[in-house]
């Protein structure tokens, strides 16, 4: 499964601080997003109102609307709950359950709906999501392991593996990278690559060389000084925004002339 | 161009949800039904609360799990067991708070309350004021000096050798077995029960001093011993956020060790220590065990902490519940004890608002 | 001249700890010398010694069956679901129950809640009568050993919250953020990556919370018409070692002194066993807790 999203006249407020202006975007079912920009451009901000994990962050709140396939996440009687379990996330830092086991970590969203899941039926699962998140191989001798004795780019696979395992419509991914070797990047980005056939990926990126490698269309998003709010300058396709933005400001990001 | 998808009316992520207004539905109907659930059996406030909360809480559960299913319900059951815990836990707050209130006032406001002593009060004066209706005579001005002097001098015994120990620990010590080991021993002695620190100080005077001392000074002992802890924990704690970079500056001065911290480290953390020198007064002026095992039961006013029995306010609100001063007629006694009693909160509260206010005062300036 | 004086203070406080363990062995020494019929009750100290040490224990488990599960749920009512405005103002309110005396919940004890518990007691002695525990005839004035448990569950209480809480906000934010994006409802991000991480501080908070309640004398002293070791928790009887001796060493003097001090030492190696218990596991915890 996989939905787009319709994003409209989203604005993010931090208390009274406005953190992102005015986004209109689309991103397009099965396909790869990247959002690229300078630090405190709102990106990350942006990206978490995508599933609503925005709100465990202290006053932050919403206006606008972004639908899923059409139905609103800020609607009236919406349940943040459903919608994340819709939406996954992969976050900056790898952050599998340090208590559980890698087997019980693939399988921690899965239980929560369905508490009885047969020893087979479960074991398909894990496998098939550790195959998707290309960790099977590394991992399948030491199932019952502790997840935190993995190395930091294992770890992150296991996350992504644990969020597809409940079969979301749309994976965001905040700086997945950002925290691992070269090595462990390019493994990611090879699994970027293959999960864009069944899901919407949504990427946050520090890295523009990734972005072009990984991202089917690019937004970039800047700000005009600190105190004011983040805005989406600009989104097309990839190669186009990395050959031939129509923002001077793009231009001046994409060729490293700031940020 | 990519037209925008139109929001769809009838949205998939709202099916087999609760409307949003249920819950308040669901509270109104508790209400009203506990109101009539009450009526039958005679009507409380009290009953009609926990009754409308239970209610509420049972049919916001059941309907949760009846449309919205297993997971949803089990949540709101746990909202509902937390947020009820909290309210049980303010029960006795609130009990506690408004029955001193409601028995300590009319005591507090008996002229005299505060400025005599209980000499001459005997169960004949307590029998007379009750028979003839006039106020109760007899007051707490020594028991209220007896606290404040022991209290003091607990004090002065506690900071020097509770601070000193924090800057030995933080600034000297730097984790060697011998620090350790004091650490240990501050854990330790941060359990000690109160009526074994009363205990020690007891036997300790009786050892050196002969059997049956009783004085102020060996109660300021025994609160020493628990007030010691409390000072060495909260003073090292505001000594360790002290930066290093402050005193390596003033090391580069060619500041002597010893000038430093009493220059620099000290004031820095002064608001700290002083908010939890109070903190620790506030605990251990309401101590009442110790007191009754080191300091005896004196009637009238001791000015003098090294000889003769001392009154304080825990062992006269003891005192004059566990044995009135008139055994028929205890109605004075009890309102001596419960006007003690407001007196001894409105003391530890003013403490502990002192302690917030010192930490501000002394707060190092910041530039916002 | 001032690190000695710093030195001095360290090892003033160790000398201290080594006094109160040593005069309370010195003055305690005397009643293992005496003869068994001299100590209090005709048949030996540890005769005398273990009724109130049973007693100390059933008020001690009565408070913290109480106070661990309402003082969790208290800590995590101000740490994950008051809004975070109000977080801060609830937590002062159960500060504040730490800061009322105990002398103060002694009174409140004995003169409004026994008085409440009469009702309740009658009721379980009538219907649960064939249970040990509640075996009748209820007292007649509340002042059992079940209510001293309760007004120690009180006290206990907020140490318990107060400790956890600080646990609970400590849980890596990660992890919960982890729960929440894969679709947990705020109580299964809770089991999920909350709880595993605070049960170690959460057994040793309740381990500082059972030396409390072992040592505090008032609210015993005041509450419980004390008498012999009974199994029924509504009827006047039992002891605790604290009320023991608050009530008994103003006039206490020769063996008996002696004695009560002995049972002071009992108590003290008790709370002294326990509260090192709580320390090693707060300190075992530490190592995996934090930022790692």
């Amino acid at each position: 499964m996989s939905k787009r999203i319709d994003v409209s006249d989203l604005n993010v407020y931090y208390g009274d601080f406005r953190a992102v202006e005015d986004v209109n975007i689309t991103l397009d079912a099965k396909s790869v997003t990247a959002f690229i920009g300078p630090s405190g451009c709102g990106k990350s901000t942006f990206l978490r109102t995508l599933n609503r994990m925005h709100e465990v962050i202290p006053g932050a709140r919403v206006e606008g609307k972004v639908l899923l396939d059409g139905d609103n996440l800020y609607g009236d009687g919406v349940d943040p709950v459903q919608v994340r379990s819709q939406i996954g996330m992969v976050f900056q830092r790898p952050n599998p359950f340090p208590t559980m086991s890698i087997r019980d970590n693939v399988l921690a969203g899965v239980k929560l709906n369905s508490r009885r899941i047969s020893r087979s039926d479960a074991d398909d699962l894990v496998e098939g999501s550790l195959r998707g998140a290309n960790l099977w191989n590394e991992v399948k001798d030491r199932l019952e392991k502790p997840g935190s004795g993995l190395s930091g780019g294992q770890q992150q696979r296991l996350c992504i593996a644990r969020a597809i395992a409940v079969a979301p419509d749309v994976i965001l991914m905040d700086e997945p990278c950002s925290a691992l070797d070269p090595i462990s990047t390019l493994a990611i980005e090879d699994l970027i690559n293959e999960l864009k056939d069944e899901y919407t990926v949504v990427i946050v990126t520090h890295n523009m060389q990734q972005a072009a490698r990984v991202s089917d269309k690019t937004a970039f998003f800047n700000i005009a000084g600190t105190g004011k709010p983040g805005k989406l300058i600009e989104f097309a396709e990839t190669a186009t925004i990395f050959n031939n933005p129509s923002e001077k400001s793009t231009e001046d990001y994409v060729s490293g002339r700031f940020g | 161009m990519v037209t925008l998808m139109t929001e769809r009316k009838r949205s998939a992520l709202t099916r087999g949800r609760l409307p949003k207004y249920t819950p308040h539905v669901i509270a109104v109907s508790a209400v009203v039904v506990a109101a009539a659930l009450m009526s039958l059996v005679g009507f409380n406030i009290f009953g009609w609360a926990v009754l409308s909360a239970v209610l509420f809480a049972t049919a916001n559960v059941v309907s949760t799990a009846l449309v919205e299913g297993r997971r949803k319900a089990t949540d709101k059951l746990a909202t509902s067991v937390v947020a009820g815990a909290f309210l049980v836990a303010l029960l006795p707050l609130v009990s506690v708070i408004w029955t001193v209130l409601v028995n300590g006032v009319p005591g507090l406001l008996t002229p005299g309350f505060l400025n005599t002593s209980m000499n001459g009060v005997t169960g004949a004066v307590d029998n007379a004021s009750v028979e003839n209706g006039t106020p109760v005579l007899g007051g707490a001005y020594h028991a209220l000096v007896g606290s404040v002097l022991i209290t003091l001098w607990a004090t002065i015994i506690s900071v020097p050798v509770g601070l000193l120990t924090a800057i030995y620990l933080v600034e000297y010590g730097a984790r060697n077995r011998f620090s350790k080991i004091i650490t240990f021993l501050v854990d330790v002695m941060t359990g000690i029960p109160s009526i074994v620190a009363g205990l020690f100080a007891a036997a300790f005077f009786a050892m050196i001093l002969g059997p049956g001392t009783k004085t102020g000074f060996v109660a300021a002992v025994a609160l020493s011993v628990l007030m010691i802890p409390v000072v060495v924990r909260s003073s090292e704690e505001m000594l360790k956020i002290v930066p290093n970079e402050l005193r390596e500056a003033s090391y580069a001065l060619g500041v002597r060790k010893w000038r430093t911290i009493i220059k620099v480290v000290i004031p820095t953390a002064i608001s700290g220590i002083a908010s939890g020198v109070t903190l620790a007064i506030a605990r251990v002026i309401g101590e009442t065990a110790p007191l009754l095992v080191t300091a005896g039961f004196a009637t009238t006013i001791n000015m003098n902490v090294f000889s003769g029995w001392m009154a304080s306010l825990p062992t006269l609100i003891y005192t004059q519940i566990m044995t009135p001063t008139s055994p028929s007629n205890s109605d004075p006694s009890t309102q001596r004890a419960w006007a003690a009693a407001l007196l001894l909160i409105i003391l530890v509260m003013l403490l502990n608002l002192g302690a917030r206010l010192v930490a501000r005062i002394f707060a190092p300036k910041t530039g916002r | 001249m001032f690190s000695g004086a710093a030195l001095g203070a360290g090892a003033l406080i160790v000398a201290v700890l080594f006094a109160v363990a040593l005069f309370l062995v010195v003055q305690a020494l005397p009643t293992f010398g005496a003869p068994a019929a001299d100590i209090t009750g005709g048949r030996g100290f540890f005769s005398y010694i273990f009724p109130i040490v049973i007693g100390t224990l059933i008020a001690a488990t009565i408070a913290l069956l109480i106070a661990t599960p309402v003082g969790v749920a208290v800590a995590l009512f101000t740490s994950h679901y008051a809004p975070r405005k109000l977080a801060r103002g609830l937590g002062y309110v159960v500060d504040l129950l730490a800061a009322i005396p105990s002398v103060v919940y002694g009174a409140w004890g004995a003169s409004y809640l026994a008085s409440q518990l009469k009702g309740p007691y009658q009721w379980l002695a009538d219907n649960l009568g064939w249970i040990p525990l509640f075996g009748g005839p209820a007292s007649g004035t509340g002042k059992t050993i079940l209510t001293a448990g309760i007004v120690l569950a009180v006290m206990v209480l907020p140490i318990i919250a107060s400790l956890t809480r600080e646990i609970f906000l400590q849980a890596p934010m990660l992890h919960q953020e982890a729960a929440l994006a894969l679709g947990a409802t705020r109580w299964e991000m809770i089991r999920m990556a909350v709880l595993p991480f605070a049960r170690g501080g959460i057994i040793s908070a309740v381990m500082l919370g059972l030396g409390r309640a072992l040592g505090e004398t008032m609210a015993v002293a005041l509450v419980l018409s004390s008498g012999p070791l009974i199994a029924s928790l509504i009827r006047s009887g039992n002891q605790t070692i604290a009320a023991e001796i608050a009530l008994d060493f103003p006039e206490a003097f020769g063996l008996r002194m002696h004695e009560l001090i002995a049972a002071g030492l009992v108590l003290f190696l008790i709370t002294l066993a326990v509260n090192m218990v709580a320390r090693w596991i707060i300190n075992r915890h530490s190592e995996f807790s934090g930022a790692n």
